[in-house]
């Protein structure tokens, strides 16, 4: 801690931070724009200019910029100097000489920094009497609305986009005052990240594409903490409300999860909420004797009433869950039919891939570490990830990562971490160590140190070779190729030299081996004294929570409805086509008698229930998801939904209390269904506590959803109804559908939104973190169900897989994830949609060669019968014996794993 | 003595209500005979048009968030051009108080109030006005302004550049600039 004077007023601030950091940290209001604190300070702006003073007796001083001056001890400096305060006015009025008069069809306005700052600064009219610069805007694809006559050069976009998140395809043209920033022709941003243009650009020349579609002003909007349910990692967001659709997401800032930014699947994923094919009344499907179907709007009431029924009648009812489905789904479908008949939802494989990355985090020594911490390991190995595909912000962080280690030089020099362009001067093109071994080259390879490209039971023999590597007690694999040894050496070398090693593996190999390798390699590095953490991707927003919960496959759900044990499926939020074999899927909807489907967008799945109950999606009710960290985190309502929409744990509720098997009473409120939770599933004890519950409030006040602008409410649903309807009630979480209520400090997990006096855009973040960058004041929120166990390490896991065998005529399917695509919810919305990839089939340049088959060549592909035909995409980097299959576009049998596949040429006919 | 002042103020007050007998008369005879409002009274809230004859409003809201009774709602929309205009506009009189601050608030002469109250309805319903009932055919007080003619954003028939105050658009690639 150093002592800092400010205005002739002591301050204590933490050792390390720029002036800038310090002064916001305080809460003190001081402009800037090309400061950004995840990007450091460069000090092209001019804008956050202050008075520094020699000692207390210096009353000249002299205009510093305090971004780049150190908030070293005893400093001494003026905010509020009449020069100082001059000075700032006069940069912006410079930087607006050119912006243009069109606040009012701006998407920035209300929620714009330059607005903010220029209030601030005082600056109000505009004196320069010449033309304004104009600018041709650019089409950016369907995410990011281009308008560059707003630009006022602080470059933040370009920091952000290259050196930040690495893109290539942006940059800044031209020259002084003619500056262009966007891509050299007109095109769609290649970045899975380009979203964070919108809140990184401090006006409105990168705005929202798809709210454009249906925009809202940011005090109109209704909104609530959420999280995203588009993979595993689950990303803090804020969704926005506005006439009964969802209208936006936006980042919310979690020090230990995402921090400043979202993917792009994460940020556009969401318009399958709005979507007109939705779920939204209970949908019942009759079929006559001649095999007829009618299909019919149902009444909530009778079909309960039919399926207590149903359920009543000493008939065996199962039920699938679902990995996209919130913990208390789960778990009330779980309660509802015994958990002797409660499926997970997800095939036997998944099962066990997910149950055994909970085993190797509960066990082992090895910490799992959050999100934020994979930004700060300094080597990493990833095995079998493609993770911009799979977990895409997670590979943000690992472009901060490889930047720790050549950091030592800016230190050794006495630069400071938040000196940007001193840092990469510094630092010039230095990467830490990464390495990636995955089946196919992913993008993240330009950065990595080396890569290794081979079949997963390769990759898997590579990590028991790099676990022997650094323990010869640890296991490795027969036969291993002195090429393998080499690298594994280079590797085990690499992450026994780092501070904080890493190793990231997951589910998208199907390979438990890779999984296994992978903590071999972690145990290997804790025996040697290291803190080393394990990370691994979850294939799903709730895969590890519905894991916790346990439960039996889908697999075995078929086969119980094949033997004729079951005559009641209920299957809540989980389309079974896209993860078992059609014929398997078939084959339970013509043995099972009856088949009731929970769920909020329409699927295969849907299609063939007898009853479809319209599910709640994840604005639209409140639930707790257990990302891949182990962390639970809560999203809450944002609106109320229409008609009969509900959560489906208040679907699967009510069954219960139809049924006579629960009272009324009974889970009336999210909270006392967690209470249950903690109850009957121990491993789930704490989730609970990832927000406070429904009663609590903030001196005697509940937490208002709408700003406190919030406009038309008395006019907004007088079409229908002059007058104004009851504000809704909100059993399940403290915050209210109303602009009234508390709106100090609260729990992190209660904030809806980040605003402050004068701070309407993102940036008013700076006034609920403990430190700029730092965790949220009161604690990031979610709670770890996951921590390592304490003691000695266990076994390690037995010998590695034998060498992939290549065989003549089948090729062993390698899944290739897609950020847009391979997602089933995501691929829903729109603007996404524009963006999937056309199906193909993968083959290397052999398997090409020995087929016969060149570039957009169709070949069929057959499986147990199924088949299905795609256009060959030869790509050199795949290994030899496999064919690459999109995840999530293919089929589902193309995707199971170990799948070996014959592929045949098609000939044109 | 104070027995003569008050029938003295008895009389004097009968007196002086008498006298009204001969004063002008205050009533009108309304509503065949209408008062005089002043042009910038407070009364029925219009959207106005453009010198060009197109809608003004750009849908931006801040009427909306000016309300202190929130009686406007709105959605803005834009033409395949890029310009922005409401797809629906809705004022609910039966709250509105006439404040005047949607008209402060309006960055294009958009939102007028105009000198008329005539406007009660034996249903409330019925004061719900959508933009079809507020859209009147002139630009109303402010027969110049064109929002769209000052601002940066290019729409149908005004590319970028041709604002007015604008230079024509740089050529990022044009080194001699």
């Amino acid at each position: 801690m150093a002592t800092i004077y400010i205005d002739d007023k002591p301050y204590e601030v933490k050792d390390g931070q720029n002036l800038l950091q310090a002064c916001l940290s305080l809460g003190l209001n001081l402009s800037y724009f090309c400061w950004h604190p995840a990007l450091g300070s460069v000090g092209a702006c001019r804008q956050c200019a202050v008075k520094q003073f020699k000692d207390e007796n210096d009353k000249q001083g002299r205009l510093v910029m305090s971004c780049m001056t150190p908030a070293s001890a005893n400093i001494r400096i003026s905010i509020g100097d009449a020069e100082a305060k001059e000075f700032r006015q006069d940069v912006i009025e410079h930087l607006m000489t050119n912006h243009p008069h069109d606040c009012p069809v701006c998407d920035e306005g209300g929620e714009c920094h330059l607005q903010d700052m220029t209030v601030m600064s005082g600056h109000h009219d505009r004196e320069y009497r010449f033309k304004k610069r104009t600018h041709i805007n650019q089409d950016l694809g369907p995410f990011i609305n281009h308008e560059m006559n707003r630009c006022i050069q602080c470059y933040r976009c370009v920091r952000y986009y290259r050196d930040y998140a690495g893109g290539r395809d942006f940059n800044v043209f031209a020259s002084h005052d003619n500056v262009y920033f966007g891509r050299h022709e007109p095109g769609t941003l290649e970045s899975e990240f380009s979203g964070n243009l919108v809140e990184v650009c401090p006006t409105g020349v990168f705005t929202d594409k798809t709210q454009k579609k249906h925009y809202t002003r940011r005090w109109d909007l209704q909104v609530a903490p959420s999280i995203c349910v588009h993979c595993g990692l689950g990303c803090n967001t804020t969704p926005g409300e506005r006439y009964g659709q969802l209208r936006r997401i936006r980042n919310r800032y979690n020090g230990e999860v995402n921090g400043y930014f979202l993917c792009d699947r994460g940020r556009y994923g969401y318009e399958f909420v709005n979507s007109a094919q939705r779920v939204k009344q209970v949908v019942y499907r009759r079929r006559d004797d001649a095999g007829v179907e009618t299909v019919e709007k149902a009444v909530k009431g009778d079909v309960l009433r039919y399926l207590a029924r149903l359920l009543a009648d000493g008939a065996t009812a199962i039920g699938i869950g679902s990995p996209r489905a919130s913990v208390e789904t789960n778990f009330a479908l779980r309660a509802l039919v015994g958990p002797e008949n409660y499926f997970t939802g997800m095939t036997a494989l998944e099962t066990r891939l997910v149950s055994s990355m909970i085993e190797i985090l509960k066990t082992g020594p090895a910490r799992t570490p959050s999100l934020d911490e994979i930004g700060d390991a300094d080597a990493v190995l990833v095995l079998g990830e493609d993770v911009t595909n799979v977990a895409p912000m997670m590979a943000l962080r690992l472009r901060q990562s490889v930047r720790n280690e050549p950091m030592a030089v800016a230190h050794k020099i006495g630069i400071p971490d938040w000196n940007d362009a001193a840092v990469r001067g510094a630092v010039q093109t230095k990467k830490g160590p990464l390495f990636i071994a995955t089946p196919a080259a992913t993008k993240l390879d330009e950065i990595a140190t080396s890569t290794y490209n081979a079949a997963p039971d390769n990759l898997a023999r590579l990590g028991y070779a790099v676990a022997n590597a650094i323990d010869p007690e640890a296991p490795t694999g027969d036969r291993v190729s002195a090429e393998v040894r080499q690298l594994a050496e280079t590797i085990a070398t690499a992450l026994k030299g780092a501070k904080k090693p890493l190793v990231i593996a997951g589910a998208s190999c199907a390979n438990e081996c890779i999984i296994q390798a992978a903590a071999n390699i972690v145990w290997a590095l804790c025996k040697t004294e290291h803190a080393a953490a394990l990370s691994f991707t979850a294939p799903e927003c709730n895969s590890v929570g519905a894991a916790l919960l346990g439960g039996r496959s889908l697999d075995e759900a078929i086969q119980t409805v094949r033997d004729g044990r079951a005559d009641v499926v209920i299957i809540a939020e989980n389309d079974l086509y896209r993860r078992a074999k059609r014929a398997d899927v078939d084959a339970l909807f013509e043995h099972a008698k009856h088949v009731v489907v929970i769920d909020h967008s329409p699927t295969a799945t849907t299609a063939k229930a007898e009853v479809t109950l319209p599910a709640a999606a994840f604005p639209e009710g409140d639930g707790t998801f257990v990302n891949n960290e182990g962390r639970a985190q809560r999203f809450i309502q944002v609106y109320v939904p229409e008609g009969d929409v509900q959560e489906s744990w208040r679907w699967l509720r009510a069954l219960r209390v139809a049924t006579g098997k629960a009272d009324v009473a009974e889970w009336a409120t999210l909270d006392l269904a967690l209470a249950s939770v903690e109850e009957a599933v121990p491993a789930l004890s704490g989730v609970r506590n990832c927000a406070p519950p429904p009663a609590f409030r903030a001196l005697g006040q509940k937490v208002p959803r709408q700003a406190h602008r919030y406009s038309g409410r008395t006019a907004m649903r007088a079409n229908i109804n002059v007058s104004e309807p009851k504000i809704q009630e909100d059993p399940d979480s403290p915050l209210t559908f109303s602009m009234e209520g508390y709106r100090g400090e609260l729990p992190a997990s209660l904030l809806p939104s980040f605003w402050a006096p004068g701070w309407n855009s993102a940036q008013a973040l700076t006034r609920f973190q403990e430190e700029i960058g730092g965790p949220l004041r009161g604690g990031d929120p979610g709670v770890r169900l996951i921590e390592p166990a304490a003691g000695s390490a266990p076994a390690y896991f037995g010998d590695a897989p034998k060498v992939f065998a290549v065989r003549k005529n089948d090729r062993l399917a390698v899944s290739l994830y897609h950020i847009f695509g391979s997602e089933e919810l995501s691929a829903l919305s729109p603007p996404l949609a524009e963006r999937i990839p056309a199906l193909y089939a993968a083959l290397s340049p052999s398997d090409a060669e020995a087929l016969e088959v060149a570039n957009g060549d169709t070949v069929e592909l057959r499986l147990n019968g199924a088949a299905w035909r795609a256009p060959v995409s030869v790509r050199p980097d795949l290994p030899r014996g496999t064919v690459g299959v999109p995840a999530g576009l293919a089929a589902a049998e193309f995707l199971s794993a170990p799948a070996w596949i014959s592929v045949e040429k098609v000939s044109a006919t | 003595m104070q027995i003569i002042e008050n029938i003295y103020s008895i009389l004097r007050s009968i007196g002086l209500v008498f006298m009204h007998a001969f004063h002008k008369r205050e009533t009108v005879q309304y509503p065949d005979e209408k008062p005089y409002l002043a042009p910038r009274w407070r009364g029925r809230i219009v959207l106005t048009r453009d010198p060009d004859g197109a809608e003004r409003c750009v849908g931006c809201y801040l009427c909306a968030v000016a309300c202190p009774v929130g009686c406007i709602a709105l959605q803005t929309t834009e033409d395949e051009t890029g310009r922005r205009y409401p797809e629906f506009f809705r004022i609910n009189f039966s709250r509105c108080i006439f404040c005047g601050y949607c008209e402060e608030a309006c960055p294009t002469y958009a939102i007028q109030l105009t000198p008329d109250f005539e406007m009660c309805e034996y249903k409330r319903q019925n004061l719900v006005y959508e933009k079809e009932d507020l859209l009147i055919s002139g630009p109303g007080k402010y027969p110049d302004y064109n929002f769209y003619r000052v601002a940066g954003l290019a729409i149908g028939g005004k590319g970028k550049g041709e604002a007015e105050n604008e230079s024509a658009p740089v050529d990022p690639r044009g080194l001699l600039l």
